[in-house]
């Protein structure tokens, strides 16, 4: 077995940094609590620096149970990128709410490495390792605020949610292994290459439990009911986290697992994963509608995006594969960009998000607003921004691969979403006054994540290229 | 890519963009030099377009002063503009209006940077939506214009501006969205069939589809387009837009966007799927002439100014819609002289409204009457537009309307027969209107205390009455300009219809 680590140092920079930052957290004076931040930034930076000079290389470490293609470093960046603007958007929220400032950061990293470790495993263990390593730093992360009942309600769901993911997928992993005989991807995949009569009944059955649990962590509908409580419960910037870095990592998992390992499964797949991503799209458009918070109606609209995600995987490998890495990036960019928005709102004593709250902010905070106002209109598809040209993409490899149909859906969905979307943007402009109250004052550092996402966001509709070439590139180092 | 490689027509887009970033960096209690700034950007942007015109050669029919770059060359997208006789004065009239918007916009006091900035960033949207060569740019720009529209409304409008905001934006998405997934559906055809990725307009026009493929592609085109025209009954939007837009948001949205769906039918619906087209021309035709009799007979009844306005729109893109579907030369010139007298008539007619609401905010026909006496010059400038919103010989609107006549009698007798009932009742409303405002005795004591139109006002109406004049006396210039194009989408959908049943004989 070789012990080269190189191909690993983006996950081990990144778990190193998250011990510095609990150590240093024990020595530390309260005025120095700066440095944490620092420090946290820069193990996320070297991480992705390493990440950035492994690109191409196609290396694998522990009898290739990990690889690191391309397709790994993609999520890495993504994954690093999250976190980096999630610590960013944090920094005066975690301090003025009374929150563990190590723990909280450190934790961050811990989440990050699991998911590195998740983008890359072609082992269903190594898999495994990565998801529970990151499934319990951010169990934590959504119960962090102790001043609140809902932040421990949150961890607490979240908690037994998850528990319950895991048994579906501990049961998926050892059916497959029964059938297959091994946890290792490659050797599944070498398996599955014979003839279909041969594969004990089984095994079907361990890959749909396998899909499921991973539809609970991307939250798709049926398994969506624990997202709109969890999402509001826990402190803001970890639910913007949550529902990119987490989402994105079991979407990772998903591709490497599922679409592309497994694909010989793929025509008893085919109907279930339809009808998830016609049921996820429509159910959480619609019930995001209903919704009296902004946070909860982020909540619901993640819900209803990791539909339009599905409807990637539908279309298959070829045309889907680049547009959901695509899409995953542009719709990361924008809910952190909203979370960071909401962040910047959050008042110490009232954590609702409720529409009201934004009412007349427009005039008031013209940054922020603009900013949401540009997050909102990407959300809901309006060119020449990011979320249109995700779902353009998404929308054309549907069409592409004879999924018609699903387009309709999707954009019949759009619509709906609008309604929603554009409501933030109603109150924040075109509704006088807004509820007083001070919200907590903000570091620059804040304005900066927002302005960057709001940047990206902006670039990535209006020339789109240069990411579609590396989302294209890194789906196909998977072959 | 050096900026000094631009064309021409991409200068025009970038100069109310480039406006309206700068607007950014004025203070915004500085309201004077937003103003300023705004129409100096909307002036130049309008001068530049008569620079276009002077480019332009008339004696062709085909793309001019086209540019084309890469945009997304993995997916076949590029950005390519161009420009025919169907755009040019559709451009004209956009960029001859947007400085009498801004100059209109004058009674806006509060939050005037937003509000000019989007005004700005509406016409390059516009703008954009005429001159893209690409269907996926196209696209865009459709979809761009709706922010700024959604956010003058809502944020600008009267009393019911956000269900009005929401109600426009949810409409136009509706159709538009369908449109994308045929946009896609069509490239991705195309480029099964020719072999080539490619989103050009140009290019995808010579693609013949089996008629099944056509029917559920023009479906979804014509649906995003009918919706934006108004067509009866997807005009329900509207009034309730129109009503609550801030006035210049209201010229805007009367004289260019709803032309968008006329526009769109030209450009992309019948030409793309001319078979289908040709086979849903009595259907579009019997709808057409619905919209002209019911827009009639409804803005007859109104009591707001504003909303007789309104459906007065609706029949009269009733008449443009019924030019374009008859498939021959007056018809479909008639109709996009048409859409340039709507736009001049009913830009008008809105500012008119304007005016005398920022006097006495009211719109109601009944708080009026007997003004010609009070505010002699709106009464006259009222007059003449009305008349030219009827169709009276010598005036612009008479023209387009008798060549719309001319061509739709020869496609459809009948139903042309039923639209000519639909200019008498125009004429009936707008002429009664008119009575009631402005004839009569002064009931009303409040309107004695009103003024007559300043010198602004009448600077911005100047230029507009003009055109009025011009357009009904000496049409030649226009037509000449857009005879040849118009010939030239009329013979590809000749062509192909010709090819189709060609191609059903030999079989």
């Amino acid at each position: 077995m070789d012990l080269d680590l190189t191909p690993l140092l983006p996950a081990i920079q990144v778990g190193l940094a998250a011990l510095v930052v609990m150590l240093l957290d024990l020595f530390l004076k309260d005025h120095e609590r700066n440095l944490l931040v620092w420090a946290a930034l820069l193990g996320l930076a070297l991480g992705s620096f390493e990440a950035w000079t492994l690109w191409n290389g196609q290396e694998a470490a522990f009898g290739e149970t990990l690889l690191v293609d391309n397709f790994t470093l993609f999520f890495t960046q993504l994954f690093a990128a999250a976190a980096a603007a999630t610590i960013l958007v944090s920094v005066r929220y975690v301090r003025e709410t009374g929150m563990r400032e190590g723990e909280f950061y450190s934790l961050i990293l811990f989440a990050t490495a699991g998911m590195i470790v998740m983008a890359g495993a072609n082992d269903l263990i190594v898999f495994f390792l990565g998801l529970e390593t990151m499934s319990v730093a951010v169990y934590i992360l959504s119960g962090m605020r102790r001043d609140r009942r809902e932040s421990s309600e949150a961890a607490m769901k979240y908690f037994v949610i998850g528990a319950f993911a895991t048994g579906f997928l501990l049961y998926g992993i050892a059916l497959v292994y029964g059938a297959t005989g091994s946890t290792h991807l490659g050797r599944v995949a070498a398996y599955l290459l014979q003839s279909p009569e041969k594969w004990p009944g089984y095994l079907t059955a361990g890959a749909f439990l396998l899909l499921i649990g991973l539809a609970f962590k991307v939250g798709a509908v049926p398994f969506h009911f624990w997202i709109p409580d969890v999402y509001e419960g826990a402190p803001t910037p970890v639910t913007g986290f949550m529902s990119v870095a987490v989402k994105a990592a079991a979407f990772a998992a998903w591709v490497r697992i599922l679409a592309h390992s497994l694909s010989p499964l793929d025509s008893d797949f085919a109907t279930p994963l339809r009808l998830l991503a016609i049921a996820t799209m429509t159910i959480g458009n619609l019930l995001a509608i209903t919704q009296p918070s902004v946070k909860r109606m982020l909540a619901y609209s993640s819900i209803a995006h990791a539909g339009y995600l599905l409807i990637a995987l539908v279309s298959g490998e070829e045309w889907g594969g680049p547009s959901l890495l695509f899409y995953l990036l542009a719709y990361s960019l924008m809910t952190l960009g909203a979370f960071a928005v909401l962040t910047g709102l959050a008042e110490k004593e009232r954590p609702n998000e409720e529409y009201a709250r934004l009412a007349g902010l427009g005039f008031k905070r013209p940054f922020l607003a603009a900013a949401m106002s540009l997050f909102m209109l990407s959300l809901a598809g309006f060119p020449p921004l990011a979320g249109f040209t995700g779902k353009f993409y998404v929308f054309r490899s549907a069409v592409h691969s004879g999924h018609t149909d699903l387009a309709v859906i999707g954009v019949l969905n759009s619509l709906l979403s609008v309604v929603y979307y554009l409501r933030v943007i109603v109150m924040m402009y075109m509704v006088e006054g807004g509820a007083e109250g001070r919200s907590l004052r903000q570091a620059p550092c804040l304005y900066l994540a927002v302005g960057l996402a709001a940047a990206s966001t902006l670039y990535l509709g209006v020339l789109p290229s240069a990411a579609l070439e590396w989302s294209r590139l890194s789906f196909f180092s998977l072959f | 890519m050096s900026t000094l490689t631009f064309g021409p027509l991409t200068w025009l887009l970038l100069l109310p963009v480039v406006g309206a970033a700068l607007l950014l960096f004025i203070p915004r209690d500085r309201k004077g030099a937003l103003y300023a700034l705004s129409l100096l950007f909307t002036l130049a942007a309008f001068s530049w377009s008569l620079r276009i015109f002077a480019l332009f050669d008339e004696a062709q029919g085909r793309m001019q002063l086209v540019e084309r770059l890469p945009w997304m060359p993995a997916y076949g997208i590029e950005y390519a503009v161009g420009i025919d006789g169907i755009s040019l004065f559709l451009v004209l009239l956009t960029t001859f209006l947007m400085p009498v918007a801004v100059l209109a916009s004058w009674p806006v006091r509060e939050r005037v940077k937003e509000y000019l900035f989007f005004m700005l960033v509406l016409e390059t949207g516009m703008l954009g939506a005429f001159l893209a060569l690409d269907l996926f740019l196209f696209y865009v720009f459709w979809e761009v214009m709706l922010v700024p529209m959604y956010f003058l409304i809502g944020i600008w409008g009267g009393p019911r501006r956000i269900y009005a905001a929401l109600k426009f934006v949810i409409y136009t998405m509706a159709g538009s969205l369908l449109m994308l997934v045929a946009i896609i559906y069509l490239v991705m055809r195309h480029a099964h069939l020719a072999q080539t990725l490619t989103f050009s307009l140009l290019e995808i026009y010579e693609l013949r589809l089996p008629y099944d493929e056509q029917l559920w592609l023009f479906l979804a085109f014509a649906l995003s387009f009918a919706i934006k025209v108004p067509m009866f009954p997807f005009h329900t939007w509207l009034p309730d837009a129109h009503v609550e837009a801030p006035t210049a948001g209201s010229v805007i949205l009367a004289a260019v966007l709803l032309k968008m769906g006329t526009y769109g039918f030209l450009r992309f619906a019948m030409p793309l799927f001319p078979e289908v087209a040709l086979a849903a021309a009595p259907f579009v035709i019997a709808m057409a002439v619905i919209g002209i009799v019911y827009g009639a007979a409804v803005a007859m009844m109104q009591a707001d100014i504003k909303k007789l306005v309104a459906y007065s729109s609706v029949s009269h893109l009733g008449f443009v819609m019924l030019g374009l579907f008859a498939f021959n030369t007056q018809g479909v010139q008639g109709s996009l002289y048409q859409m340039l007298n709507h736009g001049l008539s009913t830009g008008a007619l809105f500012l008119l409204v304007g005016m005398i609401y920022d006097r006495r905010h009211s719109r109601l026909i009944e708080d009026f009457g007997g003004l010609w006496a009070q505010v002699p010059v709106f009464s006259a400038l009222l007059m003449v537009v009305t008349l030219s919103s009827i169709g009276l010989p010598g005036l612009n609107g008479f023209v387009g309307e008798f060549l719309i006549l001319l061509g739709a009698f020869g496609a459809a007798p009948g139903w042309t027969a039923v639209a000519a009932t639909g200019m008498i009742l125009s004429a009936v409303y707008m002429l009664w209107m008119f009575r009631r405002v402005i004839f009569g005795p002064l009931a009303n004591p409040e309107n004695r205390k009103l003024a007559d139109l300043n010198a602004r006002e009448l600077v911005l109406m100047a230029p507009i009455l003009v055109l009025i004049v011009f357009m009904g006396v000496y049409p030649d210039p226009f037509l000449r300009r857009m005879g040849p194009s118009v010939q030239l989408t009329l013979d590809r959908i000749a062509a192909a219809a010709r090819a189709q049943h060609g191609g059903a004989a030999a079989q």
